[in-house]
């Protein structure tokens, strides 16, 4: 998209005589300043104070509210403080690699932002082979992570850096499999190919495709998690074991980019999610919004802000509720369940494809009944144990 | 075979199940009241109004029923009350020219309240006794000499009286601690 619009501008002679490939150069830095500096590092910044204030309320408490109104400015000043720090570098440790890895784990975050939509028009480059490129991106991370825990010259730190290479490595094989039973169905790589082939309804999202779609939701949902280093899977940063695993010995600005890396990660990973299986950037019609071309991709980009941000605030519900997995644990769950069940779904969702290339309504309807059945289910549960406790509800996040 | 299949998806579906169950228990936490108390602004009264009644938080010297007995400094195990009382060979009354506590030295055992024959020196619920410097955690109660309290068989200035009462029924709670918690329970 941003190729397109630099060729519609330099056809209408805004840069004067100058040379396209430089006219690119300066297209991207400003695009790429753009998403990070008006997107990203304030999702990031802003996911950590929402991660401290849900995970507080989970836990009877309040969380951070002192700073600024409800201590909204709490990760501005967590971050400002990070800055200010001395950065310690240990004298066993190899410097350059040291220095080195927090940039490579920056870029294997930010670089999946190039690909990521935000609505119909605003994408920086829709790749054809978009959802490829997330993955291979997301991975290497892993690549940044190694050499941290290996730079460091700490047995906590090389533990934690060869567990997560460990951990990634395995999941991304069930990751990928349930990626692609999704590419079956599209027959596209591309993100904006994906999301076009849905609707903004339930019923035609690729979460309810087929039963095999269904289920692949959950088990890429899984792997993900485990891909971006989550609770229950956050193994390679075991605070009861690992000190802090691979960061262990970091500090000051360093240490602020993996924890922006590991914050905005969550965004990436339920993007992508929202994506694949959960319709993403399309909305519902409103007569008069959508009537104009801005009216209708903020609408849109809205719907993918906030069906993505639902994802985040789920990945914090889970990591406020589930213990963390043990190593051999870990690796059952991918190599025994999770690996079977995604071949099984791959080609059973080939199979469907082939008997229903337009699709099976009835299925599709079905499965949506399905979900949003266990939906009322599940909050049929949350109202038994809000009545046997008998616990004051509130619904208001202030404090 | 068929028991190991067996196992197998019945794990999945206990694994689904439990995280399933886990996730409602943690959901309906969300949505109650938080149970924290932000001391010490955001409380809706303050804390140590809530405290129990015979909390032992910094001493406090009523120098009106004062009898200048130096009961509580002998009791003292640490020295952290120093009391001058000196007879007036004119007047023939006992005057008190000094009485300081060292709240930096106090530990709070109680020692010195229970001997006190008004309830003169008595604990309070205030317990926010951190300061700048040493010097201004000694506490001196008397400015300028006074005469210590001479008991009466029956006290009659209005003054003192609300003050001795208040002093006799810290002794009382001492002696019956059982019977007043009864008491403020009903």
């Amino acid at each position: 998209m941003l190729q397109q619009f630099l060729d519609s501008l330099i056809a209408d002679g805004v840069f004067g005589g100058l040379p396209r490939d430089i006219v690119y150069l300066i297209g991207m830095a400003a695009a790429g300043a753009l998403v990070v500096f008006g997107f990203v590092l304030n999702v990031a910044g802003v996911t950590t104070f929402v991660e401290r204030r849900v995970w507080a309320r989970i836990q009877s408490r309040v969380g951070p509210n002192r700073v600024g109104p409800q201590g909204i400015l709490q990760w501005l000043a967590d971050g400002i403080k990070l800055l200010m720090k001395e950065e310690v570098i240990p004298f066993a440790a190899d410097a350059r690699l040291f220095k080195l890895a927090p940039f490579i784990v920056t870029i294997g975050f930010i670089a999946a932002f190039v690909a990521m939509p935000f609505s119909s028009v605003l994408i920086v480059a829709d790749l054809n082979l978009g959802i490829l490129y997330i993955t291979a991106m997301t991975s290497l991370v892993v690549v940044g992570i190694m050499v941290a825990g290996w730079a460091s010259n700490n047995k906590w730190s090389l533990i934690g850096g060869i567990r997560a290479a460990a951990q990634i490595v395995s999941y991304e094989i069930p990751a990928a499999l349930s990626i692609f039973t999704v590419i079956l169905v599209t027959g596209t790589l591309s993100m904006q190919g994906i999301i076009q082939q849905q609707g903004w309804g339930p019923w035609d999202w690729f979460i309810f495709h087929s039963p095999f779609t269904f289920v692949g939701f959950f088990i890429t949902f899984i792997s993900l998690l485990a891909e971006g280093n989550r609770t229950p899977f956050d193994l390679p940063e075991a605070e009861s074991e690992l000190v802090a695993g691979f960061v262990t010995e970091y500090s000051g600005a360093r240490y602020l980019f993996f924890f922006l890396v590991e914050w905005g990660n969550l965004y990436v990973i339920s993007a992508i999610l929202v994506t694949l299986f959960l319709g993403g950037w399309q909305a519902p019609p409103i007569p008069v919004i959508s009537d104009s071309a801005v009216g209708r991709n903020v609408l849109e980009f809205l719907t993918f802000f906030l069906k993505s941000y639902f994802g985040v605030v789920l990945m914090m519900w889970i990591r406020a509720t589930l213990p963390r997995t043990r190593v051999d644990q870990l690796m059952t769950t991918c190599w025994k369940y999770l690996l079977p069940i995604a071949f099984f779904n791959f080609m059973g969702t080939a199979l469907w494809v082939l008997v229903f290339p337009e699709g099976f309504r009835f299925a599709e309807i079905l499965l949506t009944a399905v979900g949003f059945g266990l939906l009322g289910y599940f909050a049929y549960r949350v109202a038994f144990h809000l009545r046997r406790s008998g616990a004051q509800i509130t619904l208001s996040p202030l404090s | 075979m068929a028991g190991v299949l067996n196992t197998y998806f019945r794990n999945i579906f206990d694994t689904a199940a439990t995280v399933f169950e886990g996730m409602a228990v943690t959901c309906s936490h969300f949505v109650r009241k938080p149970t924290t108390i932000q001391y010490p602004d955001r409380t809706d009264v303050r804390v140590q109004d809530t405290l129990p009644y015979r909390y032992r938080g910094i001493l406090e010297v009523d120098l009106d029923i004062c009898t200048g007995c130096l009961a509580c400094e002998r009791a003292c195990p640490i020295d952290c009350i120093v009391i001058d009382a000196k007879k007036d060979k004119a007047t023939r009354q006992m005057m008190l020219n000094r009485f300081d506590i060292d709240i930096a030295k106090c530990m709070y055992c109680g020692l010195c309240s229970e001997p006190c024959p008004t309830g003169s020196i008595h604990h309070t619920p205030e317990f926010e006794g951190a300061d700048y410097s040493l010097e201004s955690m000694l506490r001196r109660f008397v400015k300028e000499p006074v005469a210590a309290y001479k008991p009466k068989k029956v006290e009659d200035d209005p003054k003192i009286l609300p003050v001795l009462e208040r002093g006799m029924r810290y002794l009382d709670e001492f002696a019956n601690p059982d019977e007043e918690e009864k008491g403020a329970e009903a």
